[in-house]
């Protein structure tokens, strides 16, 4: 009962937030009403990290715990990451297009970051798959987790070195929104879109959770009906 | 110290063993290096005859072609504990597990090795490239870069060698992490065939290493739980 309260909170403040982006805030002078796309976009990219930091720490917690609700958070935390992540590199190609002119951007370091981050977590989900016995699943994934996130900085780093040693920031990042020049309109703006979308996150993290500890129980309760039916196919004969 | 002695001469022995095993099984370890010449081939013909274009992309095509050939080597050298059970037989040894990462990386690493400065004596005659005359800088570069090859796929193989989709899931998994490896391995060569120009090639042989160091401890860290549940 609380968490689909939660739901309808998240789906009131993600409206609203969204009716404040497009219609209460001015449009940039500059970039025009592509700007608005940056509201979502942080938001969800910022979601995105979360998630992903999310799965290394539960990773972490079950090696030395060993207890499986951790992995059934850690695999929601993959899975939800991949959603918004994905979701923010569609609005980043979006809003590319008028202003950079392309969708792609070699150049910039967040977006390839980003794609490169989507094709690790793509391959930590496909890899669970795979596994069958839980623990053994959870334990595999809980090491790839752990090595996709300390790899995240890695490429963060190389790919802002590629792009030319020692170069400032990409025009139009975040961060210039940001700076304390920005209106303040645009910042409160941002700042509840982030929280929106936080609220929305927390729900569907939940959800997921619990789907996936459904999920254990149903493999849990088919193994012993194996175990049983095998015993009783024995009895019989 | 001991200990450390103990696990190091494991880690020598197994890599001893690895190494032994890929000069005595000769066709195996040729026949990744010749597919490593026929992907530098391929990528000659598609990007067409132009001799100033093909030496332009000469670095990419090279670690490319390492990268690709590792997969299929760090792949093999996991495949020959699995065949008898003899990872379970590894892990029954009274020492701790990082020195039998240890031992397979350094052997997966001597392949690597290998293969890599054939490669890049390939590279040079096929794309008619002076790889003689930055060869120190060159060879630093190729020993970063397969040492991180083996570090990361050392891992990888060990957490993938049991699924039925090995082929697939090793390099969908493997790829990605090692996407800052090629980066940096690819503008420190081309840094240094271009003999240094803007004083680049340190700072990329920093981060190489770096991400040796960073790999080869997080394998450390982590192999024993892959061998703990079998």
């Amino acid at each position: 009962m609380k968490t689909r309260i939660l739901g309808w909170v998240a789906l009131a403040a993600v409206a609203a937030a969204v009716y404040a982006a497009l219609r209460v805030v001015p449009a940039d002078l500059n970039q025009g009403d592509a700007q608005r796309i940056m509201y979502v976009h942080v938001a969800s990219a910022w979601l995105g990290y979360l998630s992903f930091g999310v799965t290394a720490l539960c990773g972490i917690l079950w090696l030395w715990r060993r207890d499986l609700r951790f992995d059934s958070v850690a695999v929601a935390g993959a899975e939800i990451g991949v959603m918004f992540t994905a979701f923010a590199i569609w609005g980043g190609m979006m809003w590319g297009r008028p202003v950079w002119g392309v969708f792609w951007q070699w150049e910039d370091p967040r977006l390839t970051t980003t794609a490169l981050l989507i094709a690790l977590y793509v391959g930590y989900l496909l890899f669970r798959r795979l596994a069958d016995d839980p623990e053994r699943r959870a334990t595999r994934a809980a090491i790839v987790g752990i090595v996709a996130a300390v790899d995240i900085p890695i490429v963060h780093f190389s790919v802002e070195w590629w792009r030319g040693l020692h170069q400032g920031a990409t025009i139009g990042s975040p961060e210039r929104i940001l700076n304390p020049a920005a209106p303040a309109q645009f910042v409160a703006t941002l700042v509840g879109m982030v929280i929106a979308f936080t609220l929305a996150w927390s729900y569907l993290m939940i959800r997921r959770y619990q789907l996936a500890q459904s999920e254990l129980a149903r493999e849990e309760a088919a193994r012993i009906d194996r175990i049983t039916g095998a015993r009783t196919a024995e009895v019989a004969r | 110290m001991s200990e450390l002695r103990r696990e190091a001469s494991l880690a020598l022995a197994i890599a001893r063993k690895d190494a032994l095993a890929e000069l005595r099984g000769r066709h195996a370890a040729v026949s990744t290096l010749f597919f490593a010449a026929v992907v530098l081939l391929l990528f000659g013909f598609a990007l067409g005859p132009d001799a100033a274009r093909l030496a332009a992309a000469a670095p990419g095509l090279l670690w490319l072609a390492v990268v690709f050939a590792g997969i299929l080597a760090v792949n093999r050298l996991h495949l020959l504990e699995t065949d008898d059970g003899a990872l379970e037989q590894l892990a029954l040894y009274p020492v701790a597990r990082r020195a039998i990462y240890a031992g397979k990386a350094i052997g997966g690493f001597a392949v690597m090795l290998t293969l890599g400065l054939l490669v890049l004596g390939a590279v040079g005659i096929l794309f008619a490239i002076d790889v003689v005359g930055a060869l120190v800088p060159l060879v630093v570069t190729v020993v970063l870069g397969t040492a991180g090859i083996a570090a990361v796929g050392t891992f990888y193989a060990g957490v993938t060698v049991r699924l039925r989709a090995r082929e697939v899931m090793l390099p969908l998994l493997m790829l990605p992490v090692l996407a800052p490896l090629l980066l940096a391995a690819v503008k420190a060569t081309g840094a240094a065939l271009a003999g240094d120009p803007f004083g680049e090639l340190g700072a990329w042989l920093q981060l190489l290493a770096a991400f040796d160091v960073i790999m080869i401890v997080a394998g450390a860290a982590t192999y024993g739980y892959l061998l703990e549940d079998g």
